[in-house]
């Protein structure tokens, strides 16, 4: 049973626990604990000094805005200037706050009022959805558009319409880049006369992209009134890291073992077949290593596109953040990047196990 | 030149006045091999005459590079012929078919699928027409002539080299080719692995009595399992350089073939050629 327990730990890249599994088995006293100590006990380690270097870090910057704020009032108004200049800072006044990089307590602390944001905004949803569920429904018996909440998105929202761009745009990029990579994998013409076109296209960045699909989407959504935001930044997402699929699937179709091959040719198996049966399941391994790294390159471009693309989600909740300038915009933005990072290393590992399972070479 | 009449009785053919009875299963005719280079063409096999009767296993042994298994994926339509013919039954070939099954050097098994669906592939291409149950049925009747019975849903890739190389026989004969191409498939096992697997073929092939041609750098392999073993020259341009008939009963035990008074005759006969 625990056995079990063991290989689905590792499965889904939690090996760190494995240790503490045998240790609960009074498996190897010594060696368990050590690995404890090498793969638990160090890593939290390694988050109490960095924690601590960031709360010093951030003392010192305070200190010195608090100084320089001080030194100009004094510049300005004199001994007096500087004097309330000091106890405004002291008083902690909203007004004269020394704005830096804020400390861990500051973080955790937006964190929760982001939290106690979104219960607000959810529960004001919900008033709302129930207060419109009469003349929603009347609406839509007359055929009539209905009313929804045009509210502002909670934090927790954000993360949701990230998320669904980034899904949207991984799905463009897997059904342009595998059947694509799979054709120019099988036919060295094909390969050879669009080579070009993936060498020119790879390297260029997000935001150009963007204002490509920008130019386009434009163009042919004119006369829809739907918002086209969430389209090109989609869209942008999608072409921007379809790449390493694209040239992983074509290494991985072209590189098909010749003796797998001679063995299909022997058989007469039909084209369809030789595809389905021998090319594709051989060069699953290639291919999702490329979807992986397709995955984390789409979480990362995404968020400067919703940035750039004025489309809702973590980007562009930075970005305004920024803009705004209140008193806990910067610790809501080391917030954000805290989820952005963790968000990413999460689908990092779904990918990493959706791979495990594909790949046959466990060994 | 090269005339070849029909008679009306089709189990003969006369070609360049040589008559040809319908025992002959695979004919080899003035094959030759070219590749071209920067410096010229390079010839691999020229002028390389061979007939291979029914039921008949020939082992093929020469030296490194001297070109037997170009020789072979010719046989097996995989490499095009430069020059000459190549006939299974009279008829010319026409790139590879499941009419020659070949085992290759290294098992190429499908890692991803089980060992029965290794098998299955080339059955279902081979009999499409048979019910499923029937197709599963001979896939496991093959499996089982090579002991792999409890490994039916083992997949390739959890297999050993050796039992790997099972499969790849069970593959091979499974498909019921007329010709059974052998590409030194033991040449990666250890020695006691080898003993073993060439017990498993030989078993296998008595009872299937499927026209062999084997290649192999191994003596007493070639000794062992053939009814002729066919010495190539060195290469360039490498042509059969002799022909040795292996006269033991069958079925044969390694046991018995050692010690038999002929086997160091035909082992020197070898050794000779080779070494010549």
């Amino acid at each position: 049973m625990s056995d079990r327990l063991i290989t689905i730990v590792r499965f889904i890249g939690l090996g760190f626990l494995e240790p503490v599994i045998r240790l609960a088995r009074g498996e190897e006293a010594k060696k368990n604990l050590t690995e404890i100590l090498k793969k638990i006990v160090a890593p939290i380690a390694s988050i109490l000094i960095f924690l601590f270097i960031w709360q010093t870090g951030s003392t010192a910057l305070y200190n010195k805005e608090a100084a320089h704020r001080i030194e100009k009032a004094f510049n300005e108004q004199g001994q007096e200037g500087a004097d309330a200049m000091a106890l405004c800072i002291e008083s902690g006044n909203v007004s004269c706050r020394p704005n830096t990089l804020p400390s861990p307590t500051q973080v955790k602390a937006s964190f929760l009022s982001l939290l106690k944001d979104h219960k607000i905004i959810k529960a004001d949803k919900k008033a709302f959805k129930e207060k419109t569920a009469e003349i929603n429904k009347k609406r839509a018996e007359a055929g009539e558009t209905l009313i929804v909440y045009t509210g502002r998105p909670s934090f927790v929202d954000q993360i949701t319409t990230s998320l669904k761009t980034v899904f949207a745009g991984f799905l463009l990029a897997i059904f342009i880049a595998v059947p694509i990579g799979i054709a120019l994998g099988l036919s060295e013409t094909l390969k050879s006369s669009l080579n070009w076109l993936i060498q020119i296209f790879k390297p260029v960045s997000p935001v150009v992209w963007l204002l490509l699909v920008f130019m386009i989407v434009k163009t042919l959504n004119k006369n829809s009134d739907t918002d086209s935001s969430f389209l090109i930044s989609f869209i942008s997402v999608g072409l921007c890291s379809m790449w390493a699929t694209l040239v992983n699937t074509i290494m991985g179709v072209s590189t098909v073992d010749k003796d797998i091959l001679n063995v299909a040719k022997v058989l007469k198996l039909g084209p369809l077949q030789k595809v389905f049966k021998v090319i594709l399941p051989s060069s699953l391994p290639l291919i999702f290593t490329g979807l992986r790294i397709t995955l984390s390159v789409a979480w990362m471009v995404l968020i400067a596109i919703e940035l750039l693309a004025q489309s809702p989600g973590l980007g562009s909740f930075v970005w305004e953040e920024f803009q705004n300038g209140a008193n806990d915009s910067n610790s809501k933005i080391i917030v954000a990047m805290f989820v952005i990072g963790i968000i990413g290393f999460l689908l990092d590992r779904i990918m990493l196990t959706i791979q495990n399972f594909v790949s046959f070479n466990k060994n | 030149m090269r005339t070849k009449v029909k008679t009306k009785r089709s189990d003969i053919v006369i070609e360049n006045g040589i008559e040809y009875t319908s025992k002959v299963m695979l004919d080899l005719q003035n094959l030759k091999k070219v590749y071209p280079t920067p410096k010229g063409d390079y010839v691999v096999l020229e002028d390389l005459n061979l007939q291979i009767m029914k039921e008949e296993f020939v082992t093929i042994i020469g030296h490194s590079g001297c070109g037997k298994t170009t020789m072979l994926s010719m046989i097996a339509g995989l490499n095009p012929i430069s020059d000459g013919r190549i006939s299974v039954l009279g008829n010319p070939i026409k790139g590879p078919g499941p009419d020659r099954g070949v085992i290759f050097q290294s098992p190429s098994l499908m890692p991803w699928l089980t060992t029965l669906e290794n098998v299955m592939l080339g059955v279902r291409q081979v009999f499409p027409q048979a019910k499923k149950k029937e197709r599963i049925d001979i896939c496991k009747y093959y499996l089982s002539k090579v002991g792999l019975e409890g490994s039916f849903d083992k997949k390739a890739s959890e297999l050993s080299q050796g039992m790997q190389q099972r499969v790849g026989i069970a593959r091979a004969f499974a498909i019921k080719p007329k010709v059974l191409l052998l590409d030194e498939p033991f040449g990666m096992l250890d020695s006691l692995t080898r003993g073993e697997l060439q017990d498993v073929l030989i078993e296998i092939w008595n009872k299937e009595k499927i026209t062999a041609v084997m290649i192999t750098h191994d003596v007493d392999e070639a000794i062992f399992l053939a009814d002729r073993v066919v010495m190539m020259t060195s290469g360039p341009s490498a042509k059969i350089g002799d022909i040795l008939n292996i006269e033991f009963e069958r079925p044969r035990t390694r046991k018995a073939i050692i010690e038999h008074n002929d086997y160091y005759k035909y082992r020197k006969h070898l050794i000779d050629f080779l070494e010549h």
